[in-house]
């Protein structure tokens, strides 16, 4: 992963266990220990504010920013994309398998213990 | 007036082929040929039925469909033939008429097919921004990504640059390394061959006629073929025995219940991973060589005459 992609992950992972908006100052201060430059960290903060995963407010002079959901919100969102439960999605990624219902799997379940009998 | 004739028969013609390839047995056998066969179909028949309009709408240039197009653009502005037409009665009418259904059907494709590309893009970006926030490296599966959800899930994120493989910890969970080592083979193979953008055509119809359950249909039995294509590819390295149980824990891991809504209503023919499961454990016949070869000549030979059809002035 390049610097950026980097550094935006662990600016998020702040943002994530900090349960409140942090402004620039307070992101860099969290991550003291890599040396960030004041610019540095509000490059990467705008970054993530136009893919949309942060969401940011100005109070006072200075903007607050904090995640726009939750890192398992992310998750499920990832899921429900490549498990085609979207409907008009499918040429976006291709799951292994599409989600199916319950039947069905019940009848793939009976499918797999048949074939892992061992055999005589 | 022939080539209108000829090019209406031609896009009947690849309807009824269409049905046909859909309920035929040897797709299965030959998955690669089968999508060929597909795209030529396709385009067939999107092209036929323009032309057929056009050739028909355009029979006053005597000039066929092609270059009556070209004529048409030139006079549009000056409004000749359209007032040529009107003058004609009923007939020059329903030349207009099949002349503007020409243009509504070639719009109509076309917004499907780039509204279905850029969706995919816009769908792809922010899932990649996603994942570079919430996924891990990890060392059992070196060159993919694993997203810690305990749903059983393995899926490629194409792309051109940053083509990705992801993961699901569930997955993990559920499959040994040898079954592992087969689902990453299938997804490699997706990323591989492209498959996103053999599929796109069809997904973008999909979208451009929502409704007709036909082109659903056939969307899906493409998809499948698809898919197995990527288990012919994975099959090379794994044991097809391996891929079929790793396709079975990702199915069996699924929901215990029926969940509500309007998937449980629709008739299920039987689930495409049954049919990938069955075609490793109990392989047919490979295509042979020869039928290969003859449907690949069908598929060039009907999209020649296609392309000669729009030429013919009458």
């Amino acid at each position: 992963m390049n610097r950026l992609g980097e550094l935006e992950r662990a600016v998020m992972d702040v943002l994530w266990a900090r349960n409140e908006p942090m402004t620039v100052r307070e992101v860099g201060k969290a991550l003291a220990d890599r040396d960030l430059a004041h610019t540095t960290v509000m490059t990467v903060l705008d970054r993530l504010a136009k893919k949309k995963v942060v969401d940011r407010a100005r109070e006072g002079r200075a903007w607050r920013y904090s995640p726009a959901a939750s890192r398992e919100n992310y998750v499920s969102e990832m899921m429900i994309d490549a498990l085609g439960q979207t409907g008009d999605r499918d040429a976006a990624l291709a799951a292994f398998v599409q989600s199916m219902d319950g039947q069905e799997a019940e009848a793939l379940r009976r499918a797999l213990a048949e074939i892992e009998q061992p055999r005589n | 007036m022939v080539s209108a004739a000829l090019l209406s028969l031609v896009s009947v013609g690849c309807l009824l082929a269409m049905e046909a390839l859909h309920r035929a047995k040897w797709p299965t056998r030959g998955p690669y040929t089968a999508v060929i066969a597909w795209q030529a179909l396709g385009l067939a028949w999107g092209v036929s039925t323009i032309g057929a309009l056009l050739s028909f709408g355009l029979s006053s240039y005597q000039k066929g469909a092609a270059a009556g197009s070209m004529a048409l653009v030139g006079d549009i502005f000056t409004g000749e033939l359209f007032l040529a037409e009107l003058s004609q009665g009923l007939e020059g009418i329903s030349h207009i008429v099949a002349v503007v259904l020409a243009i509504v059907l070639t719009m109509v494709l076309f917004y499907g097919l780039v509204s279905s590309f850029i969706q995919v893009v816009r769908v792809r970006r922010r899932h990649h921004d996603l994942l570079a926030l919430v996924a891990d490296e990890h060392p059992d599966v070196p060159g993919a990504r694993v997203v810690d959800h305990p749903v059983a899930a393995a899926y490629c994120l194409p792309g051109v640059l940053r083509s990705q493989v992801v993961i699901s910890a569930g997955a993990l969970e559920v499959l040994d390394d040898k079954e592992l080592a087969a689902v990453l083979a299938h997804e490699q193979a997706h990323l591989r061959q492209r498959h996103d953008l053999v599929l796109l055509p069809f997904s973008s119809l999909k979208r451009a006629f929502p409704r007709v359950r036909l082109v659903r249909t056939y969307y899906e039995t493409v998809a499948l073929l698809i898919e197995m294509c990527a288990d012919d590819q994975a099959r090379r390295t794994s044991s097809p025995r391996e891929l079929a149980t790793a396709l079975l824990r990702f199915g069996a891991a699924g929901p215990a219940s029926v969940p509500d809504g309007a998937m449980a209503v629709v008739e299920k023919a039987q689930p495409g991973v049954v049919r990938r499961v069955n075609r490793l454990l109990h392989p047919d016949d490979e295509l042979s060589y020869h039928i290969g070869a003859f449907v690949m000549g069908a598929s060039a030979f009907l999209l020649a005459s296609v392309v000669c059809l729009w030429h013919i002035p009458v």
